[in-house]
């Protein structure tokens, strides 16, 4: 054998070595939070959490003010990006096509599906808190809608382009107009997508924090008022995570146990919706 | 039954309905780009009086004194970027060999679990992350790294210079490895789904040719995307330099230009979490949108670059 072919096998080796341990490395950093998360958060795991709200520090309590606002706001949030978002992903794929204005807002779907989510906040700040001197749920809803509505309209967008052209033309040759035809046969058959599109875009904004700092602020009681300040788990989980006190701490790291797990729990289901869509 | 008479072509109610149905799809489109213009104008006019008062001096003064009312920004933005570079620097090369790994080298009922698991792992909160950052590594390196290190730094050394500070974990350096231990999923998920897309007949020709596995990575595969490749480390940055919650745990959040590797600093990002809700005077908040303008225009010009690149990468 020779020298360079030595040395060739040798720099596989050790190429192959290296993108293992690489493997290794970030499993395993990733499994350390993971297991923090659960050591930390779970020791306060009581059905208090759900049923009391903050405390003051050194007194008992639970989340249950930032479980319900959070459950509120995101809800809010998500109507509005469904209905935003499936009617614009359903223009960009049956109206649109490669127009240079949908193309347009295609690119600028995709920037805003990773723009800074405090940069949200600020702007719903502007457009909903200053004017209105408060702090609502009704704002922090709407900041939750600007990042849930670009996934939303991704996903239906790709979802719709899939629908084979054959199920149109039938719909059309019947003599459906095109939005009967959109409504009745496309959404129907891209329903499953939609959905899974739907559920990564409530997992997405339900851990979400910076958008809500500056819009719904957070509120140590339970409130069910839309145009007051509202608690949410991030927010709530941010307090307590900087604050000076052991139990407020420990709640912290509950809170942190409860929206990770949630979020894992939703992005599950809408994989296995979306895989039981395309074994169909 | 629809009759050649009442088709959708001549009633008139199906032709209503079709005009007000595109109009709702054309409005809801058309509202994601105004989001977007108003993102833009929003923070343009929010942080206008900042820009008027300080001039080009907002972005290279550091001193940032709600007290006498002077605020410059280059203290956020190096931190931004320090910070970004830094994690994007360190997630890369594990998330590449991620990616090659499970593509490559991984066997198959191996390499599809992993890589749901590490697609989850990339929708955890941010928020955890920093937490994590904030109550387990940052005791852990001041303890383990910091406290040891500064016994062998002399004061006024080079390597005081870089590696110098209050070794209580909450610094520059950390909050970058929180950064990358957060994008990493994120990107090796995107590498992943970039080098399955390209064609089997690319590799077994590389293959064909007597290529080692290396090679075949190295020299056919990776450059075949090297286009979406950059896409993704742009994608990657993007999230680093407009990450909040992550940072802001850990960093230290101490105003003005960081003088260290090891020392306190700050983000665009997090100041403005910080501050925004406690922001005193009229100036203080516009300087506070100032910057989150900084930062719109930063990430924008990024992700957009990334955009270019990956859509150039479907053949």
């Amino acid at each position: 054998m020779s020298a360079r072919s030595a040395r060739r096998r040798i720099t596989n080796a050790v190429f192959v070595g290296a993108t293992a341990l690489a493997t290794f490395v970030a499993l395993a950093a990733l499994l350390l939070i993971l297991w923090s998360l659960v050591s930390k958060g779970a020791g306060g795991l009581s059905g208090t959490i759900f049923t009391q709200d903050q405390p003051a520090p050194g007194s008992p309590g639970g989340l249950r003010n930032a479980i319900v606002g959070s459950l509120i706001m995101c809800g809010l949030g998500m109507a509005i990006a469904l209905v935003v978002g499936i009617l614009a992903g359903t223009w960009l794929s049956e109206y649109g096509g490669q127009s240079r204005y949908a193309r347009a807002v295609r690119f600028l779907n995709d920037v805003l599906l990773s723009a800074p989510s405090i940069l949200i906040g600020l702007f719903v700040y502007e457009l909903m808190v200053a004017p209105f001197h408060g702090f609502s749920a009704y704002a922090g809803a709407v900041a939750l809608a600007f990042l849930a509505t670009p996934v939303v309209v991704r996903t239906t967008e790709d979802i719709l382009t899939l629908q084979p052209g054959a199920l149109r033309e039938a719909g059309m040759a019947l003599g459906a107009s095109r939005a009967k035809v959109i409504r009745t046969i496309i959404w129907r058959g891209a329903r499953a997508g939609i959905v899974t599109g739907g559920l990564l875009a409530f997992a997405r904004i339900s851990g979400e924090t910076a958008p809500l700092l500056f819009t719904s602020l957070g509120n140590q009681y339970l409130n069910l008022d839309l145009s007051q300040p509202m608690a949410a788990l991030p927010t709530t989980i941010f307090q307590f995570a900087l604050s000076a006190f052991d139990d407020w701490r420990q709640l912290a790291w509950t809170g942190a146990l409860l929206i990770a797990a949630a979020v894992l729990i939703i992005n599950i289901v809408g994989r296995l919706l979306a895989r039981e869509v395309s074994h169909k | 039954m629809a009759t050649r008479a009442d088709s959708a072509v001549t009633r008139p109610a199906a032709r209503w309905d079709e005009y007000l149905f595109r109009a709702a799809c054309f409005s809801a489109a058309t509202l994601l780009m105004a989001a977007l213009a108003g993102v833009v104008v929003s923070l343009a006019i929010g942080g206008w009086p900042a820009f008027k008062a300080f001039g080009w001096r907002f972005f290279i003064t550091a001193e940032w004194n709600p007290v006498t009312d002077l605020y410059g920004a280059a203290g956020p933005i190096v931190g931004t970027l320090v910070t970004g570079f830094l994690a994007l620097a360190m997630a890369l090369p594990l998330a590449l060999g991620v990616a090659i790994f499970l593509t490559e080298f991984c066997p198959r009922r191996l390499a599809q679990p992993i890589a749901v698991a590490v697609e989850l792992l990339a929708g955890i909160p941010s928020i955890v992350y920093g937490m994590w950052g904030l109550f387990v590594f940052a005791p852990w390196f001041a303890a383990h790294v910091q406290a040891p290190l500064a016994v062998h730094l002399t004061e006024g050394s080079w390597a005081a210079r870089f590696f110098g500070g209050v070794p209580n974990g909450a610094n520059i350096f950390t909050a970058s490895v929180i950064l990358a231990v957060m994008i990493l999923p994120y990107m090796a998920a995107v590498f992943r789904e970039l080098f399955l897309s390209v064609p089997a007949q690319v590799r077994e020709a590389a293959f064909g040719l007597g290529s080692t596995s290396f090679e075949a990575v190295s020299k056919v595969i990776v450059p075949y995307v090297r286009r979406g490749v950059v896409g993704v480390v742009m994608l990657g940055l993007g999230r680093a330099l407009g990450e909040t919650m992550a940072v802001t745990f850990i960093i230290g959040n101490a105003h003005g230009l960081p003088h260290s590797l090891f020392d306190a600093g700050s983000t665009i990002a997090s100041t403005i979490a910080n501050e925004f809700t406690e922001a005193t005077g009229e100036l203080h908040t516009a300087s506070l949108i100032a910057l989150g303008l900084v930062l719109f225009i930063i990430t924008f010009a990024v992700l957009a670059i990334a955009r270019v690149l990956l859509a150039s990468e479907r053949h």
